[in-house]
């Protein structure tokens, strides 16, 4: 710090301590009312001090599951979003590392048109276009299917213009030492430039591994199979249920077990988050 | 460009080929049918349909309930982005002096990013929820009567809140770069020239943070417009009464609930063109940035 300021010191600590309290707020209460029986939730307010049903109420959602929507064990569909998570995260690396090999370390016709043609649709939000998409893969039978909920994500713009930036910023002499030692290209790719995109790889890795997992419509629209269904996509279900007694303390735990990869995520490898996500927008 | 090149001829169609394929069958050729239908009229009945130019289009600029979304979904985006943005920019100007805690501050204000959107409704949905949550009641014994299900204004002051929640640490994440990017000696300087904290702030990190804010603000926008459905869907479904209904959201609702896949489909064209606009200007200014 330039200068002692008391009384400026005393007001960012307010100031912070605030931002973490609003931030946390809805978290806690959610978290709390996990702990709790579903008589409780019917009285309110809420509660804000954690109850004694934390291990009963989670074992009820994982291994027997709940209410409408989920009732095969939770547990399963947690699987689910796994699989999709890894899915969506590794296959994006994979086919956005290989074309960003063939665009940097390659010359052939059509090749610029390739990479615009990459990089202004892929711009296009699942979101916007979502009926069309819709009808293309159920014409190609992949409802209720694992490569259904992964493939239609696994393309990448940010991935494939990170992995070209990176490309571009290796030295020549690498690629021109390696031609010289006789190394052909897949020899060079696999060798060299691969352990060396490791920080990009793992700083895309948390990125993808949170976009992956948190997808909501897609899961929603393609699955009609609850063994195929998602975490996240059977909470925001779970909680638009309209008849019956919303159970609100299954609910919430569910809502916890759906944030609870992704945070770790960002908690255990906060530097390659920051990386990732600084990197990814350049 | 790269001098060092290898020569192949197949090899770089199949190394592009992956990626290739699944942006064709994906990307182009929903996109294609989402124009090509847009421009189709669906018979009553189902099954038929012919060709119409461009009345979807005029239908819906007609529709006064479009016009409605617009008006929404301007309000949204911009409360989103302003309140986001300030937030951010002042939780990242605190945490960024050195105070005891900071590193632990940081890390509390960045996790909201992994809550999936989806998830961030649902849990502000229930700290909301005018039967069973917590809020309400105290707003209550205020002498507010808090039902956001029955509210449109509530419920839009909501979908801000928790959209503004699930993004801050976003931004916190780029303001604080930043910031610690910034040139200490600059700072110090200025303190030695006698300059306050406050002008400090106003004549030195202010405008050298600009670029990093505009960037933010096009995210913000982008995210408002499209990253929101999420928070939507799983708290008000953009009920009730349609007054927080989003244009990304009317799309899905016409779409898939009302069945009207010419109006619908007309109404992704339209945000499509709004996506391509907003991203060449976010990498007109990204290409700026990289050469410095």
């Amino acid at each position: 710090m330039v200068e002692n300021r008391p009384w400026l010191t005393v007001l960012s600590h307010l100031v912070l301590l605030a931002g973490c309290l609003v931030i946390v707020l809805p978290v806690w209460v959610a978290f709390v009312a996990s702990t709790h029986e579903a008589a409780t939730m019917l009285r309110p307010p809420a509660p804000m001090i954690p109850g004694t049903h934390l291990l009963d109420n989670y074992a009820t959602v994982l291994f027997e599951g709940f209410g409408q929507a989920s009732r095969v064990p939770q547990w399963l569909v947690l699987f689910n979003s796994l699989v999709m998570a890894l899915g969506i995260t590794i296959g994006k690396i994979a086919i956005s590392i290989t074309a960003a090999f063939a665009i940097v370390y390659f010359r052939f016709p059509l090749r610029m048109t390739c990479f615009w043609l990459i990089f202004v649709t892929l711009m296009l939000p699942v979101e916007v276009r979502i009926v069309p998409t819709f009808s293309v893969v159920a014409s190609l039978g992949m409802l209720d299917s694992y490569a259904g909920l992964i493939i239609p994500l696994i393309a990448s713009a940010t991935a494939t213009f990170l992995f070209r930036q990176f490309f571009l910023s290796v030295p020549d002499e690498m690629a021109e030492a390696a031609r010289v030692d006789g190394a052909g290209p897949l020899r060079f790719f696999r060798d060299i430039l691969l352990p060396m995109s490791r920080n990009s790889i793992a700083a895309l890795f948390v990125i993808q591994f949170i976009y992956g997992w948190n997808q909501h419509l897609w899961p929603l629209l393609i699955t009609t199979k609850e063994s195929f269904y998602t975490i996240v996509m059977t909470v925001s279900r779970q909680a638009n249920v309209q008849d019956g007694v919303v159970q609100w303390n299954l609910i919430m735990a569910l809502g916890i077990l759906a944030m609870l990869p992704p945070v770790l995520v960002i908690v255990f490898m906060q530097r390659q988050f920051v990386r990732g996500l600084t990197d990814t927008e350049k | 460009m790269k001098r060092a090149i290898f020569n192949d001829r197949l090899l770089p169609y199949l190394l592009l080929g992956p990626q290739l394929i699944v942006t064709l069958v994906f990307f182009i050729w929903p996109s294609g049918e989402a124009i090509w239908q847009s421009m189709l009229l669906e018979d009553a009945f189902g099954g038929s349909s012919r060709f119409v130019w461009f009345r979807n289009f005029e239908r819906l600029f007609d529709d006064e309930g479009y016009w409605a979304s617009f008006e929404t979904t301007a309000i949204f985006s911009i409360a989103v982005a302003t309140i986001g943005l300030a937030l951010a920019l002042l939780l990242a100007t605190t945490a960024d002096r050195s105070l005891r805690g900071a590193g632990a501050y940081r890390s509390l204000l960045i996790w909201p990013y992994a809550v999936a959107p989806a998830v961030a409704g649902v849990l502000w949905g229930f700290l909301f929820n005018p039967g069973a949550g917590l809020l309400p009641y105290y707003l209550n014994l205020m002498g507010v009567a808090w039902n956001h299900q029955i509210n449109g204004n509530q419920a839009l002051l909501l979908v801000i809140a928790a959209a503004c929640w699930n993004q801050v640490s976003y931004n916190f994440v780029f303001f604080l770069a930043g910031l610690q990017s910034i040139p200490r000696a600059l700072i110090e300087a200025a303190a030695i020239d006698g300059a306050g904290p406050g002008r400090r702030f106003w004549s030195i990190v202010f405008p050298l943070l600009a670029p990093t804010g505009f960037f933010l603000l096009v995210v913000n926008i982008i995210y408002a417009f499209f990253g929101t459905f999420g928070i939507i869907d799983a708290l008000t479904k953009g009920g009730p009464a349609r007054s927080t209904e989003i244009l990304v959201y009317k799309v899905y609702s016409d779409g898939f609930r009302g069945q009207d896949f010419g109006g619908s489909a007309a109404q992704s064209a339209i945000l499509m063109g709004i996506v391509v606009v907003l991203t060449v200007v976010q990498f007109r200014f990204i290409e700026r940035r990289i050469h410095y």
